[in-house]
């Protein structure tokens, strides 16, 4: 264990934290606004991937390719709202899980379908494709500092949209009380398909950045999903604030565990043992970490002042 | 009686009357949320065998009072005691199974199980025992017949095998009084039972209510004044969460102060 | 749901009668018509009916919407492989094993997740299941992600070994038998009627004095240990376990199930997990995209499919009488 690993390590964290956020975001916004489970949301982030890579590999540029791509996802959300969410607000946590399954089973097929089961690589553009030195210490690749960089501004984006303007003040309103927020002549239905379409586009924009890094393909969605349930649940459903707090805590636990749970267990028990475990234990870090979180907190770190 | 030989006479029937008549007392119970007080400084006791009315506009805080008594809020200052023994921070199910039952304003009944159902459950947390897994609950004959009971009690006994989902509102309000009385309680806590009742309903429940009355104290918190002063014995004004009144129900109508705050307004 | 819909009498207990007895003879046939692979659909169907039934008494009776079910599914199956690695094929000693891993594993997440609610309920079983999941990944002693070759079946000190696929057919139905009748027991026992109380109002349960917590960690555990064992039937039949059993698709695919058949309902889940295994195979056989029309059969059943196939034969009964 030395500086420049850990460094490194620190860093890969956040852009791990930033990734889960972009999904988290509008996870929690759906799930805290209208109560909806959307385990689909991830398909989205699949979705934006697909939608990025594909145009990368016809139009030879990344950056015109994302700026097709996000209101295509964009679009995407707002359909499939339109289409079969919006039945589904009134309806119990059970009908929400297995109908958003289905739609899981749907999207993997239209993309295995369209793209083929292989997934889709690019590479990135020259541009970006560089290591920096940091602080004389080590090196880092650009473009995951890139990554790290846009998922913060999102964030702050976000933040200041939902805490700053009229638009935000409706859909905390709505979080809290919906009665309240149609009686102010706000057509409730329209606001929340633009708050999932909104989602949507979000978690596309996580697949779209990180496409160059691991490539588009089926069932990445499922896997960020999962964490992103995570995040939000530690993070308190329906806060922004917890979501983007409780992405970092989860990507660095996940990222550190994986490179340091090893050498740490070789200080407690033999060596054999801990080369056993620490991969095991460090797969199940986060999970561990919402368990012991749920025990003490219920409702999360953040809970909804509401409901 | 002068005020001297009342004094007297109180002391001499204290140690006594503490022991065998005492059901429910509060002392100086206190809860605030933030800054507002909810319950400021109550004391009131409610005796074996008496219907004790707690009264009082909307917003005086006699929802609050009733979920510190049931455990469902915890007291910030003041004492709880059941016959004598602190319940102030007990859990809500214990202080059930000490005999601690009630009513919900809103109705609160278990919507996906039948009538007899309901009321059988209330028989079994009575009855204890429960972790039994095979033999149907419906032969086991002492409960059902227990259940049955209840319900004949309230007048619902037709309506045994519906789904509690399909009662009307009065109805569900019976099953509520079936439920909390098969429990056989010691204290019966029940909160506004007239709630959104129309005129025949409330009248068919004061006559449940009377042939409820001297087997449990009860704690009765109600808006309808023609059923308070038909049941009470005594009747405590709850305004702004403190108690500015407490006598029978004639001096309550006569009390200056209580025009004034509360009857005045309605 | 009154009692009535808990009788095996009316309608959906002659379904029962006649899917059991159907079951019986279907041996005999697939011996005469020379179709050993419809045994094994058959047997696969059967199996995962017991992993349904069981999660039908959380979910359905209990409203516990448990979202890491396979979990012990695959718990059961490595209660036979990893013995089975050791060169253990004691049947006696590997049932023991599964109430016991299952039983321990159900009791310590029922401690946490029975404390949440709602939404918070259905992540945190999730994420439980998927601890497992990983665990088993990970594990490369018993495999990893490859899975683990199981060489022989259980060996019961009287019976022999459960060596012929006929054997082990029964002694599944057996099973599912047994598990109907134990749940129709608990669910209409006095204490599956604190059960199905907490699915209805947990807090006016508990105002009666109730102690709902531990009546809903028993049921869970029971339901575990329940699931557990059809694990080890399916690790029996399979001859093969990978992490892949328990994958929460596989426990969204079980939830599915319940619902399909009609959840809260004996049979339901008999009948969800016989039209899941029948769609499966036919749509499968029918196009390598068969999940498309798959998951929008699903999306379909929840928004219109009130009730499942238990409601549905309850409906054509009421319209013809």
């Amino acid at each position: 264990m030395d500086g420049a690993l850990i460094l490194v390590q620190l860093l890969n964290g956040i852009q791990l934290g930033v990734l889960l956020f972009l999904v988290a975001a509008g996870l929690t916004l759906v799930f805290g606004i209208m109560d909806f489970v959307n385990l689909a949301h991830g398909a989205l982030y699949m979705i934006g991937a697909f939608f990025c890579a594909w145009l990368t590999l016809n139009l030879d540029s990344f950056v015109v390719a994302i700026l097709i791509s996000l209101p295509g996802v964009f679009i995407v959300g707002y359909v499939v709202e339109l289409l079969v969410i919006r039945h589904l607000y009134h309806r119990n946590h059970l009908d929400q899980v297995l109908a958003t399954f289905g739609l899981i089973l749907v999207f993997d097929t239209i993309v295995h379908l369209v793209w083929g089961p292989a997934g889709l690589t690019f590479t990135l553009p020259d541009a970006v494709n560089g290591r920096i030195n940091l602080f004389g210490i080590t090196e880092f690749p650009v473009y995951r500092l890139l990554i790290i960089a846009a998922g913060l501004l999102v964030a702050l984006g976000l933040y200041l949209v939902i805490g700053r303007t009229r638009i935000g003040m409706l859909v905390r309103a709505g979080a809290s009380n919906r009665v309240m927020v149609g009686a102010l002549g706000v057509d409730i239905n329209k606001l929340f398909r633009y708050v999932f379409a909104t989602g949507a586009m979000l978690a596309g924009f996580g697949g779209m950045i990180i496409a160059p890094i691991t490539e588009a393909r089926i069932g990445m969605g499922s896997d960020i999903l999962l964490i992103a349930f995570v995040v939000i649940i530690i993070g308190g459903i329906g806060s922004i604030r917890g979501a983007f707090i409780a992405s970092l805590i989860v990507g660095l636990i996940d990222t550190m565990g994986r490179s340091f749970l090893d050498d740490l267990m070789k200080l407690v028990i033999n060596e054999t043992a801990a080369e056993t475990a620490a991969p095991a234990i460090s797969a199940m870090l986060v999970y561990i970490l919402m368990a012991a979180i749920l025990y003490f907190r219920p409702q999360g770190l953040f809970p909804p002042k509401v409901r | 009686m002068p005020p001297v030989a009342v004094a007297a006479a109180q002391i001499a029937t204290l140690p006594a009357g503490r022991d065998t008549d005492m059901l429910l007392e509060v002392i100086d119970l206190y809860k605030a949320f933030g800054g507002v007080v909810a319950t400021n400084h109550v004391s009131l006791e409610v005796r074996e065998g008496e219907v004790h009315a707690v009264i009082g506009p909307n917003g005086a805080g006699k929802t609050t009072l009733v979920s510190q008594l049931t455990g469902e809020l915890r007291p910030d200052g003041g004492r709880v005691r059941l016959a004598g023994r602190t319940i102030t921070r007990m859990p809500t199910h214990r202080r059930a199974r000490l005999g601690v039952a009630r009513s919900f304003q809103i109705t609160s009944v278990v919507n996906n199980l039948s009538v007899l159902e309901n009321v059988l459950l209330a028989v079994q947390a009575h009855a204890g025992h429960n972790f039994r897994f095979w033999r149907p609950a419906l032969r086991c004959r002492d409960l059902v017949d227990a259940a049955h009971a209840s319900l004949q009690r309230v007048g619902l006994g037709e309506l045994a095998d519906r789904s509690a989902a399909d009662l009307s509102h009065g109805e569900h309000r019976q099953l509520e009084i079936a439920m909390a009385t098969a429990t056989q309680p010691r204290l019966l806590l029940l909160d506004e039972p007239m709630a959104g009742m129309g005129r025949e309903e409330t009248v068919r429940m004061v006559d449940i209510l009377n042939t409820i009355r001297g087997g449990p104290g009860i704690l009765l918190i109600e808006h309808d004044m023609d059923a308070v002063f038909a049941l009470a014995d005594r009747i405590s004004v709850l305004v702004n969460g403190a108690v500015i009144a407490c006598d029978t129900p004639d001096a309550i109508r006569n009390n200056a102060q209580v025009k004034a705050a509360y009857l005045g307004e309605d | 749901m009154n009692l009535k819909s808990l009788s095996p009498a009316g309608p959906n207990g002659w379904v029962m009668v006649i899917t059991l007895v159907a079951l019986v003879l279907v041996p005999p046939y697939t011996v005469l018509a020379n179709e050993p692979f419809f045994l094994d659909l058959v047997m696969r169907a059967v199996i995962l009916s017991i992993a349904a039934v069981s999660l039908n008494l959380v979910l359905g009776y209990g409203g516990m919407i448990s979202f890491g079910h396979a979990a012990y599914l695959g718990i059961g199956a490595y209660c036979v492989g990893i013995p089975g690695y050791y060169g253990i094929y004691d049947g006696v000693f590997q049932l023991l094993l599964v109430v016991a891993v299952c039983g321990v594993f159900a009791l310590v997440t029922g401690l946490v997740c029975l404390r949440t609610r709602g939404v918070y309920f259905i992540m945190i079983t999730l994420a439980f299941a998927q601890m497992v999941f990983y665990a088993m990944v990970s594990l490369d002693e018993y495999g990893g992600d490859d899975g683990l070759v199981i060489y022989e079946r259980s060996r019961f000190p009287l019976g022999g070994a459960i060596g012929d696929s006929i054997t082990l057919y029964y002694v599944c139905l057996a099973v599912l038998v047994a598990t109907l009748l134990l749940v129709h027991r608990i669910v209409n026992s006095r204490f599956g009627l604190v059960i199905r109380g907490t699915a209805g109002n947990d807090a006016r349960l508990q105002s009666l004095g109730l102690p709902t917590f531990r009546y809903r960690l028993i049921c869970y555990v029971i339901a575990g240990i329940m699931c557990g064992i059809a694990g080890w039937l399916l690790g029996n039949f399979t001859l093969f376990i990978s992490p892949e059993m328990m994958n929460w698709i596989r426990s969204g695919e079980l939830i599915f199930m319940v619902v399909l058949g009609g959840a809260g309902s004996l049979f339901g889940p008999v009948l969800g997990t016989g039209a899941f295994i029948t769609l499966e195979e036919f749509l499968s056989g029918f196009t390598v995209y068969w999940q498309l029309y798959f998951g929008i059969f699903l999306v379909l059943v929840v928004l219109f499919g009130r009730g499942g196939l238990h409601g549905f034969i309850e409906w054509l009964f009421r319209r013809r009488s």
